[in-house]
């Protein structure tokens, strides 16, 4: 009876259940489609917000560490110019100079052991991701901006720029355009990197495959669909950014200006404008 | 080494006295005393390492002079550091390396300063910039990038972005010595009309010719010190001083 029913069982599973590692994949995918999915997702948003507010801490935190003590100013505020670049380095030197996985449990459990705050997981997440993506982008800016030619900032100095303007419409321009690159990276560092969070059961693509792997103990065919998501999603967004990039630099030709056009434009305004200091 | 009162007998937009800088312990310039009126032409010549690049951007502050004062409007622009912006507006630099800004157009480089400094809304940019871009003979290019264009265009942009702050005085810092030689021409030829409708100019040069044809003034520098500052007839064709007579006479050689 007992053998019957086992068999019966037993029967019934291997009925129901693929056999090659391909039908593995596909059974796979019909049952967790929507699970991995999601995790893609989260993944995704975790990445692309912690790396838009890892750039905005980078080019805060690069901007302040580049300002140069004037000798000049006052003691006061050079001091505590000192002091706020000094904790700024402190800052950037301890979040490279310890794992993400690490952070997010010192983060995730010390908030809420230390402070009481309850974070959710994601919360906690994409804390961790922006100010870790933050610490490296504030390096990737000062070497950005140190990178710009000083004739750039004499230019802007010498038609009566403030330092501020020359940053904003000047140096951060040109920073920005140049570390695209290293912004790409790190989008898609962020990308692979996110799937340490699954310690604190942020439930991102890693986790949801871990969930779904442990269903049938079929790692390896799960983990393949994991793998292949992963790489699909990092290759669309490279492409994506070398898309964007192109944008910022414009078309690789100009077009004249035809002289009819010009001469219309200019002949209407002429009268009123007059070369200054001119003896004429 | 007096220096020639204007015919319109004007007070100096500039007056620089006693002006001294020190890097380190090199003395780069000794006292220098020097006056510009208005419709001034003045060519600095001098060998390398004369100082005179430096009076130069000493003038529009980029190198902050050690002693001394620079007068603007009878006002010493060295006492109160507030007013540099709004003063640099007024004094236009054209560099030897251009510096274009290389994340805008043509037009853009020479609509900047117009909107964010004068702080004139975006028609009247255009038109000025439009004008000015017109008369370097640069205004087809204007949705040109700097990278796109020759060192002679390049220049060109840069004196009409100079020109559009509607400056009081100009300062060109050997505004020809990166250029190809076939490119010289054109940069000069804009500088050569500039002089003739009374732009008042200070240019640091190594073209003779130009300095003997078009300034009005010729100062002579040597070892950070002003050695001769007369009319360019004189001082080419019969400069009072041994040392300039001896670096025109090398000059004329070479």
């Amino acid at each position: 009876m007992v053998k019957y029913i086992f068999g019966e069982v037993e029967n019934n599973m291997t009925s129901n259940l693929p056999e090659g590692f391909f039908q593995w994949v596909w059974y796979l995918l019909q049952q967790y489609g929507t699970l991995f999915i999601q995790g893609a997702l989260y993944t995704l948003l975790i990445a692309v917000i912690g790396t838009i507010a890892g750039c905005i801490i980078g080019f805060l935190v690069g901007i302040v560490r580049t300002i140069e003590v004037n000798p000049d100013a006052n003691k006061i505020k050079s001091g505590l110019l000192k002091g706020v670049q000094w904790i700024l380095t402190a800052y950037v030197e301890f979040f490279r100079g310890t794992p993400m996985i690490v952070q997010s449990m010192v983060i995730f459990y010390g908030a809420m052991e230390v402070f009481g705050i309850d974070m959710s997981p994601l919360a906690a997440g994409l804390l961790v991701v922006s100010i870790n993506t933050g610490a490296y982008m504030a390096e990737t800016v000062r070497g950005g901006i140190a990178s710009i030619d000083s004739g750039q900032t004499e230019g802007a100095k010498a038609i009566g720029m403030t330092h501020f303007q020359t940053m904003l419409y000047i140096v951060l321009p040109q920073t920005l355009r140049n570390i695209m690159p290293q912004i790409g990276n790190n989008l898609i560092i962020n990308i692979k990197d996110t799937s340490v969070l699954n310690v604190i059961s942020v439930t991102e693509l890693y986790f949801a495959g871990k969930s779904a792997a442990g269903a049938y103990y079929k790692y390896f065919e799960v983990f393949f669909i994991i793998c292949v998501i992963y790489f699909v999603m990092n290759l669309a967004v490279s492409r994506l950014l070398r898309l964007i990039e192109k944008k910022m630099d414009g078309p690789d030709s100009y077009k004249l200006v035809t002289s009819d056009y010009m001469s219309g434009e200019i002949t209407e305004n002429s009268s009123t404008i007059k070369i200054k200091g001119g003896k004429q | 080494m007096e220096a020639i009162e204007n015919v319109n007998g004007n007070s100096p937009i500039l007056e620089i006295n006693h002006l001294g800088k020190t890097f380190g312990n090199n003395e780069v310039l000794k006292d220098i005393d020097f006056k510009i009126n208005q419709g001034d032409v003045v060519c600095i010549i001098g060998a390398s390492g004369s100082g005179k690049s430096t009076l130069l951007r000493c003038i529009n502050m980029l190198e902050a002079p050690t002693s001394g004062e620079i007068l603007h409007d009878k006002e010493n622009i060295l006492s109160k550091r507030k007013e540099i912006t709004s003063y640099r507006a007024k004094v236009g630099m054209v560099f030897q390396q251009f510096n274009l800004f290389s994340n805008m157009t043509v037009l853009e480089n020479c609509m900047i300063g117009v909107t964010k400094v004068l702080k004139k809304d975006k028609d009247y940019a255009n038109n000025i910039a439009m004008k000015y871009l017109k008369k370097v003979g640069m205004a087809p290019y204007i949705n040109a990038k700097p990278h796109q264009l020759s060192g002679g265009q390049k220049q060109r942009v840069a004196i009409a972005r100079a020109l559009a702050m509607e400056p009081e005085v100009l300062l060109f810092d050997e505004p020809t010595s990166a250029l190809d030689p076939e490119m010289v021409g054109e940069v000069l030829a804009v500088m050569r009309e500039l002089a003739s409708e009374g732009m008042t100019m200070i240019i640091v040069t190594h073209e003779m010719a130009f300095a003997r044809d078009v300034s009005t003034r010729t100062v002579f520098m040597e070892k950070g010190v002003i050695v001769e500052d007369d009319t360019p007839q004189l001082i080419f064709n019969n400069p009072k001083n041994k040392r300039t007579r001896e670096f025109l006479s090398r000059f004329m050689d070479n």
